[in-house]
């Protein structure tokens, strides 16, 4: 022993003491559903694009985004962002514009030519796709990347569906509708245009095909029957935007009345403020609060000046004018009439009442069943026939662009499974990320970069484009307020705030790991942890 | 992008760190290499504020000056959790006398360094608020009035904890401690009395006073670092929140420091020369309630019989240190948002 004077024992040092014994609890890291993802009916991974494009990796979000959804420049235009509806951070400020970086990263992919990913090796089945609307062309997206051959017939000249014959040109310009088409042609995916399915079963069989998914959509206006004078003038919402589209204007007259409370109740009556007339007057039987219409479109349509008419059905139409009973709702909330008359004056009544399908082409497939007018379907799209495939506006679902998007990524991996002879199994889900399982002091006070808008006035006489899109500097500060809810993105908070300097940081992308021997269990990294993506367990024994 | 700097509004710099942020401007504890003054192994409770607020404060200075430092310690937890002879959890030169002499002790070890000509090794001298508003408090004020080269860092948790949780100059009214209780017609510590010290400190006009809590990490660090730019005696005064004898959950530490500055009733701000030139603003305001209820020091307020008169007389508290340090933006004023005040509260 040669230590100094009074030195009896070593220096050590306190690592020696391992604080861990002290332990109850201990730190786990999790993975949770951000809401956001749970919520795209297109099954996008939101959060993780959005994190791509926080460092400006403006090509590798979009690449991302692709891989579930081929249509971003037209998702960031006519989506109506679930999303956002239920984005934790409306609850500390407002939603994340996640619609408005969509569209941003969908047009610069079209500005800089980005190809969509290359398809797999030839797997030798064929697979025809009836419906060149979002839904089948989502499906043939999904399945030419697959490795098969898609055949796509419509019997409309121009691929697009009602992306193309249904939103008029102010929403989605036709121009950003057939870049993203042709991107998906580029693919090898076959178009069959002008071609109508009389029999899909006999097309199938004829083709040779291996499976078929059929996405037809509803194109057909409800009809109502409303007592009319000879001389009334009543036109069919989906007519009347068909015919805007193929450029033969239809005769609305100079005072419109649009009866039904949807989107395209809507779109009637902005199309028809635009093609010049000077009063555009929705008539909805039940308020405003109930009008299933996306609230923004409702919006914009009452700054262009669009009229609303709540609580009111049309009993009699006549030229020039229509007689208006006045409704009241009941306990149920649902519309009761009143008795009370008034007259309303309009040249032309628009019906916009809701769509069905055309199901002709099913009439003759064993085992299918339709009820309510659409097809029944099983949980992996198929229809009682197998091989043959829906989805769209055509299966029990609620019908919009993504829904139909999402319908056709579905189909398109089942149709894989099958073809394959096995069976997909649903994809098991993490638990959501629920607001109360965040620490939102973290999250500095931003608000939501509004998408700038055209004057009402000014894009009320023209079919310019709505909605403008964020530049590069915004779109990046929209997609920095994601708060990554319930998944780490390395903020080193844990790291920093444990007193026992019990959590190690493994650099980059590889997020944090517990060091069990000197964590003490205090819980701190847990409840700082900004986004919820650690959890405190009890240990065992 | 663009010549606008972009701004981190995921976590603005409220988070320890940030990906996306240059690496020049990361917070110390961001950094794996960060000196880990006091490392792991020490021996003080689950969810130590005070060993945060070490760490904190030593690493930042550590990085200020490059190495170049000695610390000297007074008797209290930080000193008795982690040096149990022989292990040390220090990773600095680190000195302890006395209870009551840190500060001179550390004026000494200035005055040493100065003679060998070694001024380019920075003092720290620290303590407990035991150590320092009370026991070491003369040695303290003469360190002050010599104006000795030294940075005094007192990590307040407003009582003497290590000894059994005793009432300090340090312990706020109404609070339990074990000399303290609650009983009687006025529960808890006194009002009216104890002491203020960075206003004592102010007092006798010093190059540098500041306070700080470890709920705001990069406003500690940039406090720290500043004050080694002075020479002089500077002081800078940090929350700690002390699970044990605050009684409040040991994953709450950070929490409820936050709510001792969103109340008011904890002033974080800088002073040069004796006059405050800058503090920290209230980003969400809460009332004094959010963070007493979450101590167990204050249940005699809220249990068997609401003491609203009490609550009252401490937001009266808060709200001076609000009017007196400016602690509002006046333009916004902020009421408090709901998302705020509904947090959970996890019991350990």
């Amino acid at each position: 022993m040669d230590k100094p004077f009074a030195i009896t024992l070593d220096v050590g040092s306190s690592l020696a003491n391992q604080t861990g014994s002290w332990r109850v609890e201990r730190p786990m890291y999790v993975d949770l559903l951000p809401p956001c993802n749970q919520a795209c009916p297109a099954g996008e991974n939101i959060q993780k694009w959005l994190y791509d494009a926080e460092d400006g990796s403006y090509e590798k979000a979009w690449r991302t985004l692709v891989e579930e959804n081929p249509f971003p420049a037209i998702m960031g235009r006519v989506c109506y962002h679930p999303c956002q509806s239920v984005c934790n951070r409306g609850k500390v400020d407002e939603a994340v514009g996640i619609n408005s970086v969509e569209r941003f990263l969908g047009d610069m992919a079209l500005e800089q030519g980005w190809s969509l990913p290359v398809p797999a090796p030839d797997s030798g089945k064929r697979v025809l796709v009836v419906g060149a609307g979002p839904s089948g062309l989502s499906a043939a997206y999904h399945l030419r990347r697959l490795g098969h051959a898609v055949t796509l017939r419509d019997a409309a000249p121009l691929p697009g569906g009602m992306m193309r014959f249904g939103i008029p040109k102010y929403r989605l310009p036709r121009t950003v509708l057939d870049a993203e088409i042709k991107r998906v042609a580029e693919m090898g995916v076959t178009f069959e245009l002008e071609h109508r399915t009389e029999h899909a079963l006999d097309e199938m069989t004829a083709g040779g095909f291996d499976a078929v998914f059929l996405a037809v959509g509803a194109q057909i206006g409800k009809r109502a029957y409303v007592p009319a004078g000879e001389a009334a003038r009543i036109l069919d919402a989906v007519s009347v935007l068909h015919d805007v589209e193929d450029g033969e204007l239809p005769l609305l007259g100079r005072r419109v009345a649009i009866y039904g409370g949807g989107n395209t109740a809507v779109d009637v009556a902005r199309t028809a403020k635009r093609l010049g007339a000077e009063e555009a007057v929705i008539v909805y039987r039940r308020t405003r609060e109930r009008m299933p219409a996306n609230d923004s479109e409702v919006e914009e349509a009452l700054e262009e000046g669009v009229l609303m008419k709540w609580l009111s059905t049309v009993k009699h139409a006549d030229a020039g004018k229509l007689m208006i009973e006045k409704m009241a709702l009941d306990a149920s909330g649902f519309p009761q009439p009143t008795g009370e008359f008034e007259e309303l004056e309009a040249d032309s009544l628009v019906l916009a009442l809701g769509q069905e399908s055309d199901l002709s082409l099913l009439e003759d497939v064993p085992g299918l069943e339709v009820s309510d007018g659409v097809v029944k379907v099983d949980e992996h799209m198929m229809t009682g026939y197998p091989g043959i495939f829906a989805g769209g506006d055509m299966v029990p679902a609620e019908r919009t662009v993504t829904v139909g998007v999402g319908h056709g990524k579905k189909a398109a991996r089942n149709i894989d499974a099958w073809l394959r002879g096995g069976e997909r199994p649903e994809p098991s889900k993490h638990p959501v990320a629920e607001f109360d399982k965040l620490n939102p002091w973290y999250y500095a006070d931003a608000p939501h970069a509004v998408r700038p808008r055209l004057e009402a006035a000014r894009r009320a006489s023209t079919f310019d484009e709505v909605v403008q899109g964020l530049d590069a500097s915004t779109a990046l500060y929209e997609a920095r307020r994601c708060m990554s809810c319930g998944n780490c993105f390395e903020c080193d908070n844990c790291f920093g705030v444990c007193p026992d300097n019990a959590v190690i940081k493994l650099g980059p992308g590889n997020r944090f790991k517990i060091d069990l021997d000197y964590c003490k269990g205090c819980g701190i990294c847990a409840s700082e942890c900004p986004c919820g993506a650690i959890v405190m367990v009890p240990e065992e024994g | 992008m663009g010549a606008v700097p972009v701004k981190f509004y995921q976590v603005g710099s409220f988070a320890v760190g940030n990906r996306l942020l240059d690496p020049d401007l990361a917070s110390v504890q961001s950094d794996p290499e960060r000196a880990n003054s006091l490392t792991s192994g020490h021996r003080a409770c689950q969810g130590c504020g005070e060993a945060l607020g070490a760490r904190y404060a030593l690493d930042a200075i550590m990085r200020a000056t490059k190495g170049q430092m000695i610390a000297v310690n007074a008797t209290g937890c930080l000193e008795v959790f982690s040096t149990p002879y022989p292990e040390t959890s220090w990773r600095l030169p680190w000195l302890h006398s006395l209870f009551g002499n840190a500060p001179a002790v550390a004026t000494g070890v200035a005055a040493a360094m100065h003679a060998k000509g070694r001024d380019d090794i920075r003092v720290v001298g620290q303590g407990g608020d035991g150590g320092t508003v009370d026991i070491g408090f003369a040695c303290l004020s003469g360190m002050f009035e010599r104006n000795d080269d030294v940075l005094y860092i007192c990590y307040d948790n407003q009582a003497y904890m290590n000894t059994g949780v005793q009432r300090s100059g340090a312990t706020p009214p109404a609070a339990r401690t074990a000399t303290t209780q609650t009983v009687g017609p006025e529960p808890g510590n006194v009002f009216g009395q104890g002491k203020d010290v960075p206003r004592i400190a102010m007092a006798h006009e010093i190059p540098y006073v500041a306070t700080a809590t470890v709920a705001d990490l990069r406003d500690l660090e940039a406090k720290a670092t500043r004050a080694m730019e002075f020479r002089g005696a500077r002081y800078l005064h940090v929350l700690v929140p002390c699970p044990l004898g605050w009684g409040s959950a040991s994953c709450d530490t950070i929490k409820v420091a936050r709510l001792a500055t969103q109340s008011g009733l904890f002033p974080v701000f800088e002073a040069v020369n004796g006059e405050v030139t800058s503090s920290t603003k209230i980003r969400h305001q809460v009332p004094v309630e959010e963070y007493l209820k979450l101590q167990s020091r204050y249940a005699h307020l809220f249990r068997p019989t609401r003491r609203d008169d009490v609550i009252k007389k401490l937001q009266a508290m808060a709200d001076r240190n609000i009017e007196r340090y400016g602690l509002l933006e006046p333009e916004l004023a902020p009421a408090v948002p709901a998302a705020m005040s509904n947090e959970p509260v996890e019991v350990a």
